[in-house]
């Protein structure tokens, strides 16, 4: 009930504001560029980190289930970032690790390793829209942001918690990705997302990000702490916290190897 | 004095009922099965707790059949394609599943590969054979996405309706895949599409009001007004009837419209049902008046001759039929509640309307009914002579037809279908049957195992119950199929395993089990997360199986025997069921049950109502013989007729209660007037025949034409109650004229003796 009052009015609030960009144009898709350019080069050079997070499942009936993981992510400064992912609960899945590369020009890869049977398995590339770990984020949710994966256009200009903001519409430009679009929040004052809308094959809303306690990290990259994806289609939910995040932590981009996944730590 | 201010009385109704019709158009139609249910109901409260912990599951169902008799072709596979692609597009869709995007799996390099079944690019005669092999090997497909005999596939569409009130929602539903069908039958000749699913039943439901509302009620309006003209020979009475009649079902459906009430398929008969029982009533007041002035009177005299002798039976058989729709309230349907309470208002209103607006009707254009003739007294006269000499014979023949009912209506058993209620004209129904046809039924139940603790499901005990679970349900004659997680486990076991058959057996440890799992959840595509089969937790499974459209004691029992079977296995889990149409089937028991109480309450009230209104004990316990035989004998004839018993059905026996008594009290009356005068108990009898054979006559023939409107509805629900209705109104008449009559004679004379005895 809640989700769908939000989702009106944010369809409402599109509405209204749409008069002053009503229209895609050049100039309002080279802007929406520009922004999302100034947003990618904003957060480059932090090189590599490490974090723990908790990741909290709801169901409709408000039923919740937590996954405890570790990431840790390598900076490519010419090509998309590479991540790992470690599972420590629930237990019959601690130890299962999670390899993907994000390229900004070709599909994304990724692999899994499964202590179960201690074997590295690759994930087609094609399925990046599927859930992660039975939650409200897809892979694609998750890998780093990359300029040339979308079409940019800057719909309206806002305030989003107080503060004056982009709304920038992304239409993802890989035929295998789950959206028809998203709508991006990215606040003036440090490019950063706070909010992101996904609309589905049919061109309905189906998800809502709104990332939250934002904190700086080396002068410069702004992280959030918590993170929680909405389905609006079907209420479920699923928030992302982290509780611990440091960089420069040493690893190497050699770490970063299917070979090396099956004694990931 | 309002009897000589017609024009006010005329004028001050007119206004009421301007006043209260503007509710009218507060009136809306909903198509939503839940309407035949309380929000507490225990079933749909299961229902949706299985919708909020898995995915929901109403759904729109495409089924797909080639006229070769053969989906295995590229023509097919096209259409397929088309139609899966096109299902993604439905409003409010979460979810759209074929044999096309069913997440084939299979061992590649040492890899887990997840793809669709269908690709576009892949259709040669190799490839096409390679689908049909994986369709038919695998239990997820095979009876499920195509039928067993490779003659026809499904497209399953899931859809997420708001909260509320769903027939907006439903409607665009319905709307966008009736276009969807036609486009693809379009273009791809020599296939036929036929649509089903819960969204097509909600709208069905809808469809059937609407249907009923456009073509009953005119055609009603017309018999009714037939039968007012043949009856009355006056366009005055005829006027004034049709009069009452428009202003009690305004106020009525007015009323309705500000109590926030909707038109179901149950209410979109309160104008058929008010409008016969308002025809009832002007019908006693005319015929007096006819009478009257025959005789002689003027018309005030003539129209005070009618109040005098109507008022009291109009103003009892009113309230005895209010009474008895008012028991609908202890109805588990709340849409039979609606139907009760708003008949019970029109019912009253029609009373009111009948004795103030005809007799001021009447003044008003100062009409002379006494050159009419009527005709048919005479025949009544006879028949009560005929009574009184066969008595003796009536009475075992009584008793004779009496039995026989009674050993019939054992036949009757109650059974609820709710696809069935539908029509063969219906595009549900014929969907329905087309299902049934090829694939067996689409009767589903939803069986939830849960083990209450975090990754239960993965621990291989648990993995064990389900898969014998799982066996045992396919074991089961009624069974045509069974989603289970145990096949995907297997399945993937075998994947992991380089595809050797020999793996396709459940993972041997917990963390196999989990971590298969956790990948090939990882390898699904959009849309086809596998959240409707298994909670967030993976503490709880689903299990889907698709049973034959069995009747509510076979599918209530088959629900009890899973359970049965499921606790012997001695395990931690718990198992649960819910659907829709176990809804349905228990709430046709139940319903029963407690409309049998309703039609107990609404006997003792009555009876004490006739006691009181016939000032005698005697003739008040009498009256209970003609007013419960008819309903005997109704439902041994449904018996044989039928013999199923569905939801509408239970209502009909406290229903008809109330309108039966009707003759009753007319005759007792009457009776009993004559008895005052001390005259002997043929003439009794006599005078009783001839004063209201005929009204008891007409009256009947009114209420079975107004009831037997509904049998022309093509919603089993509504045509049913109408012919049951029908059957109980006649034999009323016919137990009130020869039953009641014979008993009498026997009682009273028996009694007379035996008092002559004690003289002596």
């Amino acid at each position: 009930m809640q989700i769908r009052t939000v989702s009106l009015m944010l369809v409402c609030v599109s509405l209204l504001c749409a008069g002053s960009y009503a229209h895609a144009d050049e100039a309002s898709k080279l802007k929406g560029l520009e922004i999302a350019t100034e947003r990618k080069s904003r957060d480059m050079g932090w090189g590599d980190s490490s974090a723990e997070a908790t990741m909290i499942l709801r169901n409709a009936s408000g039923q919740e289930a937590s996954r405890e993981l570790r990431m840790q992510s390598f900076e490519m400064l010419e090509d998309g970032d590479k991540a790992l992912t470690i599972f420590d609960s629930p237990k019959d899945v601690a130890g299962t690790a999670f390899l993907s590369f994000s390229h900004a020009r070709e599909p994304d890869e990724q692999w899994i390793y499964l202590p179960a049977i201690k074997r590295v398995k690759r994930i087609a590339t094609k399925n990046k829209s599927g859930p992660f770990v039975g939650s409200e984020f897809a892979f694609e949710d998750m890998t780093s942001f990359e300029v040339e994966k979308y079409d940019y256009d800057l719909i309206r200009e806002d305030t989003f918690d107080g503060e004056a903001v982009w709304v920038i519409e992304q239409t993802p430009k890989d035929d295998f990705s789950g959206y028809s679009k998203t709508l991006v929040w990215v606040d003036k004052s440090e490019y950063r997302a706070r909010q992101i809308e996904y609309f589905d094959r049919k061109g309905a809303p189906l998800k809502i990000l709104v990332l939250e306690d934002f904190r700086l990290y080396k002068d410069k990259y702004w992280r959030p702490h918590s993170s929680e994806m909405i389905n609006l289609q079907t209420g479920k939910s699923t928030r992302l916290i982290t509780n611990k995040l440091e960089f420069d932590t040493g690893v190497k981009e050699s770490d970063f190897d299917k070979s090396k996944l099956r004694r990931a730590r | 004095m309002l009897q000589h201010r017609p024009l006010l009385v005329l004028a001050g109704w007119t206004f009421f009922a301007l006043l209260l019709g503007i509710g009218m158009s507060m009136l809306t139609f909903r198509g939503d099965y839940r309407v035949y249910f309380e929000d507490d109901n225990p079933q749909l409260l299961a229902f949706q707790n299985v919708q909020e912990v898995f995915s929901k599951s109403e759904n729109v169902s495409f089924l797909v059949v080639p006229d070769s008799g053969n989906v295995f072709n590229a023509d097919t596979f096209s259409l397929l394609i088309a139609l899966t692609e096109g299902a993604w597009q439905t409003p409010m869709s979460s979810r759209a599943e074929s044999l096309v995007n069913f997440q084939h799996t299979y061992a590649f390099d040492d890899d887990l590969i997840v793809e669709d079944l269908i690709e576009p690019s892949r259709m040669s005669q190799t490839d096409i054979e390679r689908v049909k092999q994986v369709a038919m090997s695998l239990p997820e497909i095979n009876n499920r996405l195509v039928a067993s005999q490779g003659d026809a596939a499904v497209v399953e569409v899931t859809v997420n309706l708001p909260e509320g009130d769903h027939t907006l929602a439903v409607a665009e539903i319905a709307a966008y895949a009736r276009e969807l069908k036609a486009e693809m039958e379009a273009a791809h000749p020599g296939h036929t599409i036929y649509l089903s699913g819960v969204v097509m039943m909600n709208h069905a439901f809808a469809e059937e009001a609407q249907k009923d509302a456009s073509t009953l009620v005119p055609l009603m309006f017309a018999i009714i007004a037939i039968a007012i003209v043949l009856m009355t020979r006056s366009a005055v009475a005829s006027l004034a009837t049709m009069i009452v009649v428009a202003l009690s079902v305004v106020i009525t459906m007015g009323a309705a419209g500000y109590a926030g009430l909707f038109l179901s398929t149950a209410t979109v008969n309160v104008p058929t049902l008010v409008t016969t029982l308002a025809v009832a009533d002007c019908m006693h007041l005319v015929v007096s008046i006819r009478q009257g002035m025959k005789q002689g009177m003027s018309l005030d005299e003539a129209i005070q001759f009618s109040l005098n002798i109507n008022t009291k039976p109009v103003l009892i058989t009113s309230i005895t039929t209010a009474v008895g729709f008012l028991t609908l309230n202890f109805s588990e349907v709340p849409i039979l509640a609606d139907l009760g309470n708003l008949t019970a208002l029109g019912v009253m209103l029609a009373c009111a309307l009948s004795l103030t607006l005809v007799p001021a009707f009447f003044r008003l254009c100062k009409v002379n009914l006494a050159g009419q003739t009527e005709q048919g007294n005479d025949f009544f006269a006879k028949l009560g002579q005929w009574v009184i000499v066969h008595y003796k014979m009536i009475l075992p023949v009584s008793v004779l037809v009496l039995l026989i009912s009674a050993y019939f209506v054992n036949k009757n058993e109650l059974n609820d279908i709710v696809v069935k209620y539908f029509d063969q004209s219906s595009e549900l129904r014929q969907a329905v049957d087309a299902q049934e046809r090829l694939i067996g039924g689409m009767t589903n139940i939803d069986f939830v195992i849960d083990t209450q603790s975090v990754s239960g499901i993965n621990s291989p005990d648990v993995l064990q119950d389900l898969e014998a679970f799982t066996h045992w349900l396919r074991t089961q004659p009624e069974v045509i199929h069974v989603f289970s997680m145990a096949d995907t486990y297997k399945r993937l076991n075998k994947n992991m395993n380089n595809d050797d058959d020999s793996f396709y057996i459940l993972p041997q440890t917990q963390e196999e089990a989990a971590q298969f799992l956790l990948l090939y959840e990882m390898s699904l595509t959009y849309g086809l997360d596998i959240n409707n089969q298994i909670d967030i937790d993976k503490a709880a499974t689903r299990v889907v199986a698709t049973l034959q459209n069995l009747g509510s004691k076979e599918f209530t029992e088959f629900e009890q025997r899973a359970k049965r079977w499921f606790e012997s296995l001695d395990t931690q889990a718990t198992l649960s069921a819910a659907s829709p149409p176990l809804m349905f089937a228990h709430i046709g028991e139940v319903n029963m049950r407690s409309m049998v109480n309703g039609a107990l309450v609404a006997l003792v009230l009555i009876s004490a109502m006739l006691v009181f209104a016939l000032k005698s004990w005697r003739l008040g316990v009498i009256s209970l013989l003609p007013n419960l035989i008819p309903a005997g004998i109704g439902f041994g004839i449904w018996g044989v007729i039928s013999g199923e018993i569905n939801l509408a059905l239970s209502v009909v026996l406290s229903m008809t209660l109330g309108i039966i008594v009707d003759d009753t009290v007319h005759f007792l009356s009457k009776y009993n007037v004559a008895r005052a005068q001390n005259k002997s108990v043929e003439a009794c009898v006599r005078y009783a025949f001839s004063t209201v054979g005929m009204a008891l006559f007409t009256t009947t023939v009114v209420l079975a034409s107004g009831f037997g409107v509904l049998t022309f509805s093509s919603f089993a629900l509504n045509a049913d109650m109408g012919l049951l209705t029908v059957i109980i109104i006649v034999a009323a008449l016919i137990v009130d004229l020869l039953f009641l009559p014979a008993f009498l004679l026997w009682l009273d004379k028996a009694n007379n003796q035996k008092e002559k005895s004690y003289a002596n």
